[in-house]
C-alpha cells in the first residue's frame, strides 16, 4: 500500500501511538489492567487494541480475498451456510452394531444430518472380539466390528446415498473403508454417490492418540493405498480426515495443532506424488478435523489460517493445479478436554461458545460434546442438548446468514496471520528435521506436545489459568444432572458368537486365498486394497486381515516420551 | 532420610489416551518420587511383573477405556498374590460414578477423576506412606 491510500484507509481518529500516549495512558493511571500481560491460550501476546496499523502488512487481495476463491481465508464456499448449513454430525458408537444403529436412528430423528462412528479399541487396533486381550474392551468406547456383516447391521435402514457417514478409525482404517464400500455397493449406491469420510490419519496416532499397529512408514503406505484406491472407485468419498483434534486433546496448543496436522497432510500428499500419482488426483479428497477449544478468537483464526496455509502449501509447495486441491474442508468438534466433571451443566455453556467459534471459523460439519462426557458415553438426554445447541445457532442466532462475518476485523486478521506464520515456521522445522516420520520416530513431536500439556497443567495448578468449577468457583460435588449410561453386559458374548459363527460358515478356500493375495500385494508393493476388498467379501475378519500385515510389516513400539 | 517412594504408572489395556498418565508421571517425579512409566498397551501380567520387579510402593493406573472394572479386579487380585508387600493402588480416568465403589471394592484405594489437581494425588500418596 502506498502512503496516500494508507491514509485513505485509516480511520479519521488519531493514530494508535497518539491514543496510547494520551487517552490510554491516562486511563491506566487511574485503573491499571487486571493482569500485566494477556496472551492467547497458545501463549501468543494479545495487545489491548488492534487497529489499521496491525493489518498494514496483510495484502488484502492475496491473503484475505473472497470466499470460494484462493486463498480461501474467508471460507471454502462462496455462499457458505446461506446455501448449505453445516452438517450436524455427532459421533456415536458403543456395544454391537445393532446398539449403535439404534443410536444413529435416535440422532437422525432429532435432526442430525450426518453420521459419525466411533469403533471399540479392539477394532481400532485390528483385533477380533474373541482375541484374549480384546475381551474386556468389546463395545466399551465404540462399536465392535469384526466382519462386513457388522457394518451391514451398523448401516441398516440408513439411506447411504443421502446420509454421509464418517468413520473414526485409523490403524485398521483400510479394512473399514473396504467394508463401507462393499455395503454401499450392496445397497446399489452408484460409485459417484458414495459420500462420507474415514479418519485414516495414522501419523497423529503416533504423536497423540496412540492407536497404531504397524511402524509409521508402512502405515503411511497403507494410507496412500486407500487414497489411490478411493480416488478410483469412490471419487466423492474422503479417504482421509487429517486430524488436529487428537493432537490438541493430547495437550498441544493451537499453533502445534495447526502445524503437525498440516505437516501430516502434506506428508500423505507428497508420498502419493512419490508413488507417481498426481497431487490433483489425491489432494481434492483430503479433508481435515479440528479441535475447537476455549480461546474463542484464536480458534476462529486457527480455521482461517489453516485454510490459507493449506491452500498455499498445495498450490505453491506441491504444485497442485486444481483449485479443489487447495481447499481445506473440515469437520470440527468442540474440545472434549475442556469438559469438566465438576458442575457438569457448565459444559453446555462451554460447548455452545466453542460451537459458535467453529461456525464463525467456517467449518463444514460439527460435533458438539455432551455435558456428561467427563464421566461416560453420552446419555440420550445429554446428546439431545448438544444437537439442539447447533440447531439454535443455525436457526435463531443469525450467525449462519453472512459469510465470514469477522473478516476484516483488525484483531482477527492480525491473529490469523500470526498463527499462519507460527505454524508455517514449525512445519518447516519438521521438514528440515527430515519430515513427519523422522520427527515421530525420534520423539520430537511427542515431546513438544507433552511439554505444552505439562505447561498448561502447571498454569492451572498455579492459578494463572482458570477453569470454572475446577480451580475457581468450586463447589462440593452434588447430584449428577444426567442419567447413567449403561451397556448391555451380554454384548461381548453376542458379538463373539456372531463372529465365530461366520468363521465356521464361510467358504474357507476363497477366504484363505484372499488373505494370501493381501500378503503378496503388501510384499510386492502393489496396492493392497483390491485384495483387502476381496477378503472382506470372503468374510475375513478385521483381525485376520490386520494379522496378515503384522506378519509383513511388524508391530510398532513407540519411544517413551513424558 | 527415607528412601524415595517408588511409583509405577501404567496404562492397562488397549487405550492410548496417555495425557493424564504422562502428567501424573511427571508430577510424581517432580515431587521427588522414583517413577517407572510403563507406556501403553499393558496387560495385567506385564503391570504386575513391573510392580514386583521394580519393588514399587505405589501403582497408578490410568484408564479411559471403560475397562476399569475388569482391570481393577484382575490387577489387585494378582498383586495380592504376587507382591511381597502392600502396594497402594490408585486410579485415574473417565469412570461413571456408579462404578467407583466397585473398583474400590476390588482394592483400588482411591479414584481421581478429571480435573483433580496433581497435588491432591501426591498428598494422598504421601499420607498413605506416612501411615505405613
Amino acid at each position: 500500500m502506498d502512503k496516500a491510500s494508507k491514509a485513505a484507509a485509516a480511520p479519521a481518529s488519531p493514530d494508535q501511538e497518539t491514543w496510547k500516549n494520551s487517552t490510554l495512558a491516562g486511563s491506566l493511571k487511574k485503573m491499571p489492567t487486571r493482569q500485566e500481560q494477556f496472551t492467547t491460550l497458545s501463549g501468543l501476546p494479545i495487545k489491548e487494541l488492534y487497529s489499521a496499523e496491525d493489518v498494514e502488512h496483510i495484502d488484502v487481495p492475496s491473503q484475505i480475498g473472497f470466499p470460494g476463491e484462493y486463498p480461501y481465508t474467508r471460507g471454502v464456499h462462496p455462499t457458505m451456510y446461506r446455501a448449505r448449513p453445516w452438517t450436524i454430525r455427532q459421533v456415536a458408537g458403543f456395544g454391537t452394531a445393532e446398539d449403535t444403529n439404534g443410536r444413529y436412528k435416535y440422532l437422525l430423528a432429532h435432526g442430525e444430518t450426518g453420521l459419525s462412528t466411533d469403533f471399540d479399541l479392539p477394532t481400532l487396533l485390528g483385533y477380533d472380539s474373541d482375541h484374549r486381550i480384546a475381551v474386556p474392551e468389546i463395545g466399551k468406547i465404540g462399536v465392535a466390528v469384526d466382519t462386513v456383516d457388522d457394518v451391514r447391521l451398523l448401516m441398516k435402514d440408513i439411506p447411504l446415498d443421502e446420509v454421509s457417514t464418517s468413520y473414526t478409525i485409523n490403524a485398521s482404517a483400510f479394512v473399514l473403508i473396504g467394508m463401507y464400500e462393499v455395503v454401499c455397493k450392496e445397497q446399489n449406491v452408484p460409485d459417484n454417490k458414495i459420500t462420507g469420510t474415514c479418519q485414516n490419519d495414522i501419523l497423529k496416532e503416533y504423536t497423540a492418540q496412540n492407536e497404531y499397529i504397524y511402524p509409521p512408514a508402512p502405515a503411511v503406505r497403507l494410507v496412500v493405498d486407500t487414497m489411490e484406491y478411493a480416488a478410483k472407485t469412490m471419487p466423492r468419498y474422503n479417504p482421509i480426515s487429517v486430524s488436529g483434534y487428537h493432537i490438541r486433546e493430547a495437550g498441544s496448543n493451537a499453533v502445534q495443532e495447526l502445524a503437525f496436522t498440516l505437516a501430516g497432510a502434506h506428508c500423505y500428499v507428497t508420498e502419493a506424488v512419490k508413488r507417481g500419482l498426481s497431487a490433483d488426483f489425491v489432494a481434492p479428497r483430503v479433508s481435515f478435523f479440528w479441535d475447537i477449544h476455549n480461546d474463542f478468537f484464536e480458534e476462529i483464526c486457527k480455521l482461517r489460517a489453516a485454510r490459507r496455509l493449506w491452500g498455499r502449501m498445495m498450490r505453491d509447495w506441491v504444485g497442485a493445479k486444481d483449485p479443489r486441491s487447495w481447499t481445506m474442508r473440515a469437520h470440527s468438534q468442540t474440545a472434549g478436554v475442556s469438559l469438566t466433571a465438576q458442575q457438569p451443566d457448565n459444559n453446555i455453556a462451554r460447548t455452545a461458545v466453542q460451537a459458535l467459534a467453529a461456525i464463525l471459523g467456517g467449518t463444514q460439519s460439527l460435533h458438539t460434546n455432551s455435558k456428561d462426557e467427563a464421566f461416560q458415553i453420552p446419555s440420550e438426554g445429554a446428546i439431545k442438548i448438544a444437537v439442539r445447541t447447533q440447531q439454535i445457532l443455525m436457526l435463531e442466532n443469525r450467525v449462519a446468514d453472512v459469510v465470514d462475518p469477522l473478516g476484516g476485523s483488525y484483531y482477527v486478521e492480525s491473529l490469523t496471520t500470526r498463527l499462519e506464520e507460527e505454524a508455517e515456521a514449525l512445519i518447516k522445522q519438521v521438514l528440515d528435521r527430515g519430515g513427519m516420520v523422522q520427527s515421530i520416530e525420534d520423539g520430537f513431536i511427542q515431546r513438544q506436545i507433552a511439554d505444552a500439556s505439562a505447561d498448561y497443567q502447571r498454569a492451572l495448578e498455579r492459578h494463572t489459568e482458570y477453569i470454572v468449577g475446577m480451580n475457581i468457583h468450586v463447589e462440593p460435588a452434588g447430584e449428577l444432572p444426567f442419567e447413567a449410561f449403561t451397556l448391555d453386559p451380554g454384548l461381548g458374548e453376542r458379538q463373539i458368537s456372531r463372529t465365530q459363527g461366520i468363521r465356521r460358515s464361510r467358504v474357507q478356500a476363497e477366504h484363505a486365498s484372499a488373505l494370501k493375495e493381501i500378503e503378496a500385494a503388501a510384499r510386492g508393493n502393489i496396492n493392497t486394497m483390491p485384495a483387502v476388498v476381496r477378503a472382506i467379501k470372503a468374510q475375513a475378519t478385521v483381525g485376520e486381515i490386520c494379522d496378515v500385515l503384522r506378519g509383513v510389516f511388524g508391530e510398532y513400539r513407540a519411544p517413551l516420551v513424558y | 532420610m527415607s528412601k524415595p517412594l517408588r511409583v509405577v504408572v501404567a496404562k492397562p489395556g488397549l487405550d492410548g489416551h496417555d495425557r493424564g498418565a504422562k502428567i501424573i508421571a511427571r508430577a510424581f517425579r517432580d515431587a521427588g518420587m522414583e517413577v517407572i512409566y510403563t507406556g501403553i498397551f499393558q496387560t495385567t501380567e506385564m503391570i504386575v511383573r513391573t510392580v514386583v520387579e521394580e519393588d514399587a510402593d505405589v501403582l497408578g493406573l490410568s484408564i479411559l477405556s471403560g475397562a476399569h472394572l475388569h482391570f481393577a479386579e484382575e490387577i489387585c487380585k494378582a498383586l495380592r498374590e504376587q507382591a511381597a508387600k502392600e502396594v497402594l493402588v490408585v486410579m485415574g480416568g473417565i469412570l461413571p460414578p456408579p462404578d467407583i465403589p466397585k473398583v474400590k471394592e476390588s482394592g483400588v484405594a482411591e479414584v481421581f477423576g478429571p480435573g483433580t489437581p496433581t497435588t491432591t494425588i501426591i498428598d494422598f500418596v504421601r499420607k498413605w506412606h506416612a501411615a505405613q
